[in-house]
């Protein structure tokens, strides 16, 4: 099965080809954030290197969010367009997942956060179990200072990754298990490790339907619904063809 | 790549603002299908568009009304000779969806792409109506714009005059607010207008300047002023007076500088176009001034076409196709893509 797996989600890009279990290219590029000017000529140039045109595809990995609106939307708009345009499949992944994936230690508890500013975050707490992480805390967008504390009750070791070092005091201060010391290079997506982990995954049922994970509503809509609360209209319905 | 003799197919994509569309375009100037999803009904939940919102809604439609365009057409990948994509100008998050999946087509199936400008889209509106005969003009006015473009030659755009403030659709959708309509306001202070009479007299900016420039700040200032201060002395003034002392100030505005226009460029056909285009009394106020015009004719875009849609976006990536105008995988949106000003225009 040819892979191609995508990451924007933030500041770094992440690309890599698979042919099964084989990584066959794979980049991740912080220098930038310029996604939508470099993800196409990046896919484009691994997928080269691989010797592989897009219609070899047989699958696309995306990480789907949470992460910055603007990233996910390009990395799921390429990755969904290419699965309905190729007629291929298409498998969401967390984004924060794929930092997680990034642990290769078995049983360890790994907490991927992104800088969500104001004290937020976009977080999750994820088991390695038998090489996948798999969620114990649900990604959401929440304080900081709760899911410290949320962490905290597993009494355990945990791997902070991503943005940890912005809370790296209050980590120290809340969470009382020691954690371990990470490379710099684990708060980095490898898509690879996604790519591989996708393979397993089951494809997104409607690809057309597909959108990214936000994990929260837009402050306009937000306030809408506060100011409406018995509008329970379905988004869908926002939207008419003409 | 270049001209062939067998029909030109083009997949169009249009996503600067809130309306994703898709459509499929054959030589330019016939629509085999023109899919166009709207978000009015959502932002008119908040009063106006609202960036975050009409990116969310793209992403959703956008390969729905791929395949809707393509199926509607008879068409498949194999038919079609290139893509086209609004980069600019628009939102630029709303921009991104539209050119990120138009990127991403043109790489699957190793098509050209055509990168448009929204506002050129507008303008070859026109081809759907008549073959666009050169040197033109277009007095282009929409929500976000409203400049007259002189066009010597295919292909070729120069500004000659623009708004200095408010666009001219911008003007409607804040006077709308002031009367009680909801976004988009143009429709409905058009209908209001031809039931009523120019009452009020506001004032005409800059009608008799000698320069081509627009500007509607001070009519709308003079607007909210007068309907404040019948609020406070507890007077009602008629809507549809309002509505229409409000566009016979918007209309001759733009009839009169448009005129001024034509007598220093001449030309063959002064082209209507953009969002406003749509409204009645410009478009009859414009065709009873230029029916004197021994040398000049109107066109106005097809109503059905003021409003943003791919098949627009066809209509002009046919001719830069044909001009070999491509763009490669880097392709990003430009949010303040401009045409460039007339050489001559310092005046
Ligand atoms: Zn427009």
């Amino acid at each position: 099965m040819k892979i191609l797996a995508i990451d924007t989600s933030n500041r770094p890009l992440s690309v890599a080809v698979l042919d099964d279990s084989t990584v066959l290219a794979a980049i991740t590029v912080t220098v930038h954030q310029k996604h939508a000017e470099y993800l196409l000529p990046e896919i484009e140039r691994l997928l080269g290197m691989a010797d592989l045109k897009p219609t070899d595809l047989d699958r696309v990995v995306v990480a789907a969010g949470p992460g910055s609106y603007t990233g996910i939307r390009i990395a799921v708009t390429t990755a969904k367009t290419l699965a309905s345009t190729l007629d291929i499949e298409l498998v969401a992944v967390s984004s924060l997942a794929t930092l997680a994936a990034n642990v290769p230690v078995e049983g360890a508890l790994v907490a991927p956060l992104f800088d969500a500013r104001n004290q937020n975050v976009f977080a999750g707490l994820y088991r390695i179990k038998d090489g996948v992480p798999t969620a114990v805390i649900a990604d959401a967008h929440t304080n900081i200072t709760s899911f410290l504390e949320a962490v905290t009750e597993y009494a355990e070791p945990v791997w902070f990754l991503g943005d940890a070092s912005h809370f790296a005091d209050l980590i120290n201060t809340t969470v009382s298990a020691a954690t371990p010391k990470i490379s710099p290079w684990l708060n980095l997506p490898q898509v690879a490790t996604i790519g591989l982990l996708g393979q397993e995954m089951t494809p997104v049922k409607d690809v057309d339907r597909f959108v990214p994970n936000y994990l929260r509503l837009t402050q306009a809509e937000a306030e809408w619904q506060a100011k409406n609360p018995n509008n329970k209209k379905d988004n869908d319905s926002y939207v008419e063809k003409i | 790549m270049g001209p062939t003799d067998k029909r030109n197919l083009i997949l169009a994509f249009e996503s600067s603002c809130d309306e994703t569309s898709v459509a499929v375009i054959e030589d330019g100037h016939k629509i085999l299908s023109n899919i166009v999803a709207t978000q009015i009904k959502s932002h008119q939940r908040f009063g106006g568009v609202v960036p975050e919102v009409a990116s969310r809604h793209h992403i959703e439609e956008v390969t729905l009304c791929i395949k809707d365009a393509l199926t509607e057409a008879e068409v498949g990948y194999d038919d079609l000779d290139a893509v086209a994509v609004t980069y600019g100008p628009g939102l630029v998050g709303a921009l991104l969806i539209g050119v990120t999946a138009a990127k991403t087509v043109a790489f699957a199936h190793n098509l050209p792409l055509i990168p448009v400008n929204h506002m050129a889209g507008h303008i070859y509106a026109a081809r759907y109506v008549e073959p666009i005969e050169f040197p033109a003009m277009a007095l282009l006015v929409s929500g976000g714009h409203t400049e007259l473009v002189y066009m010597p030659a295919e292909n070729e755009f120069e500004i000659i005059g623009e708004t200095r403030d408010d666009a001219a659709g911008e003007a409607y959708d804040k006077v709308g607010r002031v009367m009680g309509v909801n976004y988009p306001a143009g429709k409905t202070v058009d209908e209001w207008a031809h039931q009523g009479h120019d009452t009020f007299n506001f004032p005409r900016a800059m009608e008799k300047d000698d320069n081509f420039d627009f500007s509607f700040s001070g009519l709308k200032s003079a607007f909210i002023n007068t309907t404040h201060h019948a609020d406070q002395i507890g007077e009602t003034l008629s809507k549809q007076d309002l509505a229409a002392s409000f566009q016979q100030a918007v209309v001759d505005v733009l009839a009169e500088k448009t005129q001024r226009a034509l007598a220093d460029y001449p030309v063959h056909q002064l082209i209507l176009a953009g969002g406003v285009a749509a409204n009645h009394g410009l478009r009859d106020r414009l065709a009873s001034d230029i029916a004197s015009n021994p040398t000049t004719h109107l066109v106005k875009a097809p109503l059905k076409l003021c409003g943003d849609n791919a098949a627009m976006i066809g209509a002009f990536a046919n001719v830069a196709y044909r001009h070999g105008v491509f763009a490669d995988a880097t392709l990003n949106a430009d949010p303040s893509l401009e045409f460039d000003w007339a050489a001559d225009s310092a005046k």
